[in-house]
């Protein structure tokens, strides 16, 4: 572990986040705006590869965990009264619970099943919110009556120093000795089993840590929308997305998940005035990346070390 | 080492019983191993002795019986927690983490199942660096497992089994894929973890490979016991005899002057192919004539698989095969197949929730349907249970009859050459008996080519013509089959 601190990896990351955090005194609030919501996607897609690429599971509905955590923070804060911090840290906790619940069933089950049981929780929890629209909003969404910060180089540090310090805690993590457990249990399961770990147990770790964070992120992106509605932080397609951004990124590498979620939204954004053409393009580079390069954009040069 | 080579056995297996569904795969073993002894379980493939071996380290629940360490039984325990007691396992095929260091992946076994553990400990590197160089990787300890040779490889799996001291050391086909050097350095590591008052515990496919490092041999066959004592011992034994080589064969072959085709039908030429760093062919040559029925006889692991995916077109190979006078170098294996040139697998392949007639039909799918319906007639005349279980799902049908469907799927194909891949695979004798009446009157009543692979001696060579004997990814043996027991019996115990 301690190598990753003489690694060229290291040194980049630094590059990039001194340089990201410049960014406030010479970019537009627009651009600033874009990479917020970027960022709190950063986080999003980081769990997801602690899932997918160390304990080898893929949760296909990551927005159960995020829908948990924004709309627990969310109602705390409209209905309850609140105060924002108290709402963001229950908003996580309930997506730890909420992760608890799911997975200790679903860790039970084998192969493609764990990942249709994380897919029909994600269509439960939508139609929970659309049922209880007293509650929840439903489908117009739920107005969050406090915000983060209404300047948006603040929001912007905000977000910048949030998948920061979460990078920081997933990778290490991810390269720690429980990591390293970690993704022996994923990679060969009953051999992990017979040199004495409890998968279970690790998975369902996994699962938890993955939870807090999504729930944590997605409480602060709330916070910073103003609103929750199934569109940005529940449906289907947003989960999408995140694997989308996981898997371009890179798998098994964490912090490539976050460079793969900023690229979508900023080439989402960028390719805006081509229409309806936008989504194409992004899915198309996508699906390249998928098929020719399947271990995404850090996953590439990270074997290539390995090889070497 | 005096202390721990006390008389009572570390590990006592009683009535062990393992079933899947109806079928039961250990019925009652009961052995004993004692500290700074090798024992080894034997057995053909499909006798049971992997089953058995999971079964005590709890990766597979044992159904029945107790397995005794030290005193307690651990069966129905987890595989992590019975690990915890002291046991370690050898795999033969593993994944090892290829981002880390070898030295990082033997760590990993000594890591405790704790989720609090987040710097590595100082003293466990140290540990792990002990380790390396003891199963001798400590040349490679900083490189990642893809740079390393196979060899290397299945080093670092004996590291990881023995890193956490384990009182019982569990060895899954200690010898497979590796050369007869290194056969030599890996007996002497195991017999150094006999040396140290470990239980050791061998599964292999036969006495032969095993027998100058166990001290003491059980072999199985169909899931039973069927002998144990020392390895001279059981090789002598007339019913471990019979399940190998079979008892008075009676061979039936036609001289291969009397096949007429001056260039055979079928000529596999120099072929090798390599599993990635693994050689499972080694310059393989055979060729089979027209209506010639060829044996290839080998144990698990020598390559009969391999040979017979590569002439199916399923794996790269360098060499030549050549189908009469034409080179199958790429044609896709849809092609050869549909060509005429058909393999039943040895996993026989079925698709479990169609019906026995929905697979015969896709079978015989290229046929135009009176000649379909012709061959299907000419079918159940040869499998007449086929035609009784017509409307079952195939996964419901016993082990023979899933075998018979097999190879009547294949026969749908109105195959010019027939491979067919370990027929008799788990299979009770009552149904060998079945399936080699098929075979004599598919021998006697068409000119289909057949060419068999097999390590039961017994079905292999009453209606072979002539038998080539594969051992080490190397034809080594070639002959006719009255000669093999005197010429090629002795090494195949």
């Amino acid at each position: 572990m301690m190598s990753f601190f003489k690694s060229p990896l290291f040194g980049i990351s630094l590059i990039l986040v001194i340089i990201a955090a410049t960014l406030p005194w010479y970019v537009s609030g627009y651009i600033l705006g874009l990479l917020t919501v970027a960022y709190y996607f950063g986080v999003f897609a980081m769990s997801w590869d602690l899932l997918f690429g160390f304990a080898g599971e893929v949760n296909f509905g990551p927005t159960f965990l995020i829908g948990t955590g924004a709309y627990t923070a969310g109602i705390l804060n409209n209905h309850f009264g609140l105060p924002m911090y108290p709402c963001i840290a229950l908003g996580a906790l309930g997506a730890v619970i909420a992760g608890f619940v799911l997975a200790l069933p679903a860790l039970r089950v084998r192969g493609p099943y764990f990942g249709l049981t994380t897919l029909v929780a994600v269509l439960i929890l939508q139609s929970f919110i659309v049922v209880f629209a007293d509650l929840t909003g439903g489908e117009i969404g739920l107005t969050i009556p406090d915000v983060l910060s209404i300047d948006a180089g603040v929001n912007y540090w905000i977000a910048l120093s949030f998948m920061v310090i979460s990078a920081a805690i997933l990778f290490g993590l991810s390269q720690s000795p429980v990591g390293l457990v970690l993704q022996a249990s994923g990679q060969d399961p009953v051999q992990a089993g017979a040199l004495g770990f409890n998968i279970v147990k690790h998975k369902l770790a996994a699962f938890i840590v993955s939870a807090f964070f999504s729930g944590l992120s997605g409480a602060l992106l709330v916070f910073y929308f103003g609103t929750a509605s199934v569109g940005t932080v529940v449906d289907i397609a947003v989960g999408v997305q995140v694997i989308v951004a996981a898997v371009l990124g890179g798998r098994r590498t964490v912090l490539g998940a976050a460079l793969g979620a900023i690229f979508l939204i900023v080439a989402g954004e960028f390719l805006r005035p081509t229409g309806e053409l936008a989504t194409f393009i992004v899915s198309a580079v996508a699906l390249v990346v998928i098929l020719f390069f399947p271990g995404g954009f850090l996953g590439s040069v990270l074997s290539r070390e390995a090889r070497s | 080492m005096s202390s721990t080579q006390s008389t009572a056995p570390v590990l006592e297996v009683r009535g062990l019983t393992k079933k899947f569904g109806g079928l039961t795969a250990v019925k009652n073993l009961n052995f004993d191993v004692h500290g700074g002894e090798i024992f080894g379980l034997i057995g053909p493939n499909g006798s049971g002795k992997s089953t058995a071996m999971k079964a005590i380290m709890g990766i597979e629940r044992p159904t029945e019986g107790t397995v005794r360490f030290q005193g307690h039984d651990v069966a129905g325990m987890p595989a992590h927690r019975i690990a915890r007691q002291g046991f370690g396992m050898v795999f033969q095929h593993s994944r090892p983490l290829n981002r880390q260091t070898v030295l990082e992946n033997i760590m990993v076994a000594l890591l405790p199942d704790s989720l609090l553990m987040l710097f590595p400990d100082k003293a466990l590197t140290e540990r792990a660096k002990w380790i390396a160089e003891r199963v001798g990787l400590g040349e490679v300890m900083h490189r990642r497992p893809p740079t390393l040779p196979f060899a290397d490889l299945r080093r670092l799996e004996l590291a990881k089994a023995i890193a956490r001291d384990p009182k019982v050391v569990l060895v899954d086909e200690p010898f497979a894929g590796l050369t007869l050097a290194e056969v030599g350095t890996f007996s002497d590591l195991i017999r150094s973890f006999r040396d140290e008052g470990r239980a050791v515990m061998l599964v292999d496919h036969n006495v032969k490979s095993v027998a100058a490092l166990v001290d003491r041999v059980l072999a199985m066959y169909l899931g039973e016991e069927i002998a144990t004592g020392r390895a001279d011992e059981v090789m002598r034994n007339e019913t471990v005899r019979r399940v190998y080589l079979g008892g008075a064969i009676e061979t039936s072959a036609r001289p291969e002057a009397n096949f007429t085709d001056k260039v055979p039908l079928l000529q596999v030429e120099n072929v090798s192919v390599h599993y990635g760093k693994a050689q499972a062919l080694d310059n393989v040559s055979i060729h089979v004539h027209q209506g010639e029925f060829v044996s290839i006889v080998g144990l698990n692991g020598a390559g009969k698989t391999t040979l017979f995916n590569t002439i199916s077109g399923f794996l790269p190979y360098t060499g030549e095969i050549v189908r009469d006078g034409e080179k199958l170098r790429g044609t896709s294996a849809a092609k050869i197949a549909r060509s005429g040139l058909v393999q039943c697998p040895e996993t026989r392949e079925l698709f479990g929730e169609m019906t026995v007639r929905e697979n015969l039909d896709l079978g015989g799918q290229h046929l135009d349907p009176a000649e379909q319906q012709k061959q299907l007639e000419w079918l159940f005349d040869l499998f007449p249970i086929l035609k009784q279980r017509q409307g079952q799902m195939a996964q419901t049908l016993s082990g023979g009859e899933q075998q018979m469907l097999a190879i009547g799927r294949a026969l749908m194909m109105k195959p010019k050459i027939l491979i067919l891949d370990e027929p008799t695979l788990g299979l009770a004798p009552v149904i060998l008996e079945l399936l080699s009446k098929a075979l004599e009157k598919l021998r006697q009543t068409t000119p289909i080519t057949v060419l068999l692979g097999e390590q039961n001696v017994t079905f292999a060579l009453p209606h072979a013509d002539r038998v080539y004997v594969l051992e080490h990814a190397r034809i080594v043996w070639e002959g006719d089959p009255g000669r093999f027991a005197a010429e090629a019996g002795e090494g195949y115990l």
